[in-house]
């Protein structure tokens, strides 16, 4: 294979990566239109699949055959698990797909590291590197296989809070930086004495990064998933750019940095959704129910209004406009599809029907406009926080759907709840609310909703799916 | 090339990546998300070269299990992306497609 462009200069080997590079920008560039954003896709392909070919085609492969039984098994794998993914699925895949790259990244650094400590030559700008390529990469894997658990249900997605946590967590991450000083110091201040030819110091820092990983990810709890998947797609591109600089390679930094920004910035929008610190949301401690239930039956005795879906049919009969909210229930509900049967409905009739959606509704950023969009709703339709919170005191009807936290009006109080100071969807000041949820219980903050308790909310108690499709099938016979 | 170069390269990238991705509506935050994830798996690009140029075998087998991981990433990733992609529809292409 190497014979083929074996001797292709380094400057045209630059030159390929920069055009892969700018193939990657021009992809995310598209990304700003649903319109052009899968042909944005289909460049961002492209440039990966120059860089990766032009990379087999000039490195000298000493086993061919293992390289591409590597690329045959990965790639079978990839489009196995792409294709026979549920939507509901989708924030679990995309999680652990992440987790891969970040796991590669620490096992080239590792290799890398093999292959020059065999010749001998210890620089420290690669062992740096190495170190913390091997402790990104390992707590992006670990982290990534954790939340993708939770979200798959197979891991406890609770917030699992014990004391003495941070001292734990600091431990390991104490124990992760002494294995990166003694791999980057020892070859250089003890020169004539090699380490081992496996290099056992980088081992044992992918051994305390990986439990980092895992202790990072578990005590958080399922809400703030969205949060936990935006960082963890943000260090998988930050581990990728720094086995850039291990191996010296321009692509790998700039596409590993473009992730790495993307990441970040998801994972700020979220925070700034929440109202809360990425601190907060790593290590503080929400989740501690701070409303007693007695609090909670004060508040809601005697001024829950329930519903039927005949009623509800009733009122949509007489709407204008309407707006939908969905939460996280809707996707577990798997409502989605009745619900924007629902919407077409109505439209049909001519009524005025919009979505309303909360950055952090569901598990993962955008996680509501996704499932949205597989139902076919025109994504004109869906609007966010601040566009659709306006236009609620000239709404008729708003149907609240698997959704808590995210309509509670206590946030908007001045106050130290758990809430307190999160933008939420203002749905009461709709002419009438309808809140479809399987009970009264609280949501993930563990807070009373006053929502709930307000005269013009009637609640319309059941498992979301076959509440919609009643809702669809009366509205059907009587239009 | 040197430290600075690559430097050069890790911050220049980040403010693209700044200036592009804040003009990247809510709507399509999770196809961003699940698309830069399969750039991520750029890392595939290391894989090759040290499964491929591997002194030792244990340095080959770990590069081999980096290509697997990277390449299930990367195909994996711009597939279930593109799936995404295809169900955002606007308004007109569903009454044209009716």
């Amino acid at each position: 294979m190497a014979a083929i462009l074996g001797g292709l200069p380094a400057p045209a080997l630059a030159f390929v990566y920069l055009v892969a590079g700018v193939l990657f920008i021009q992809g995310l560039r598209d990304m700003t239109h649903p319109r052009t954003a899968p042909r944005g896709n289909l460049i961002s392909a492209g440039g990966m699949a120059l860089a990766v070919g032009v990379t087999v085609l000039v490195t000298d492969i000493l086993s061919p055959i293992l390289l591409f039984a590597g690329l045959l098994v990965g790639g079978a794998v990839g489009v196995w698990l792409a294709t026979t993914v549920e939507t509901t699925e989708m924030p679990q895949l995309v999680g652990l797909f992440n987790g891969f790259g970040g796991g590669a990244s620490a096992l080239v650094a590792g290799a890398e590291l093999i292959d020059m400590f065999g010749t001998g030559s210890f620089q420290i700008g690669v062992t740096a590197t190495a170190a913390l390529a091997g402790i990104i990469g390992s707590v992006t894997f670990w982290g990534s296989v954790v939340a993708a658990g939770k979200l798959h249900g197979v891991v406890d997605d609770s917030a699992v809070r014990y004391s003495g946590e941070q001292a734990v967590k600091a431990l390991f991450l104490i124990a992760a930086v002494l294995a990166g000083a003694h791999l980057v110091t020892r070859p250089n201040l003890l020169g004539a004495v090699p380490l081992a030819g496996w290099v056992p110091s980088y081992w044992v820092l992918v051994a305390a990064a990986s439990i980092l990983g895992v202790l990072l990810v578990v005590p958080i709890g399922g809400a703030d998933m969205p949060v936990v998947i935006a960082l963890l797609n943000s260090y998988s591109g930050l581990a990728a750019a720094t086995t850039g600089f291990v191996l010296d390679n321009s692509v790998l930094i700039i596409a590993g940095t473009l992730v790495g920004a993307s990441g970040l910035i998801l994972t700020v929008i979220m925070c700034e959704s929440m109202n809360r610190s990425l601190a907060n949301v790593f290590f503080g401690g929400l989740g501690e129910t701070s409303e007693s239930d007695e609090e909670m039956e004060d508040i809601y005795e005697g001024n829950i209004t329930t519903t039927s879906p005949e009623e509800v049919e009733m009122t949509l009969d007489v709407a204008d406009r309407v707006v939908i909210v969905p939460g996280y229930g809707m996707a577990v509900a798997q409502a989605q599809h009745a619900v924007a049967e629902l919407a077409e409905l109505l439209e049909g009739e001519g009524v005025d029907v919009e979505f309303g959606i909360h950055p952090v509704a569901g598990r993962m950023p955008g996680h509501m406009n996704v499932l949205l969009a597989e139902a076919d709703v025109p994504y004109e339709k869906l609007r966010d926080l601040e566009e659709i919170n306006p236009t609620f005191s000239q709404t008729d009807v708003v149907i609240v759907i698997g959704a808590n936290d995210v309509v509670n009006p206590s946030a908007n109080d001045a106050g130290s709840g758990p809430l307190a100071g999160m933008p939420v969807l203002n749905v009461g000041e709709a002419r009438t609310v309808i809140v479809n949820k399987r009970s009264l219980s609280p949501g993930f903050s563990g807070v009373p909703n006053p929502l709930f308790a307000q005269d013009n909310t009637n609640m319309l108690f059941g498992d979301g799916k076959e509440m919609m499709q009643e809702l669809v099938n009366i509205y059907k016979e009587n239009h | 090339m040197t430290f600075v170069q690559n430097l050069t390269f890790f911050v220049l990238a980040a403010f693209v990546g700044y200036e592009i991705i804040t003009k990247i509506p809510t709507n399509l935050h999770t196809p961003l998300m699940s698309g830069a994830n399969a750039i991520s798996g750029i890392t595939l690009i290391g894989s090759v070269v040290v499964a491929g140029s591997g002194s030792t075998t244990l340095a080959t087998a770990l590069g081999f299990l980096a290509v697997v991981m990277a390449t299930v990433n990367v195909v994996g990733g711009y597939l279930v992306t593109n799936s995404m992609l295809e169900q955002f529809r606007s308004g007109d292409d569903r009454r044209g497609r009716d």
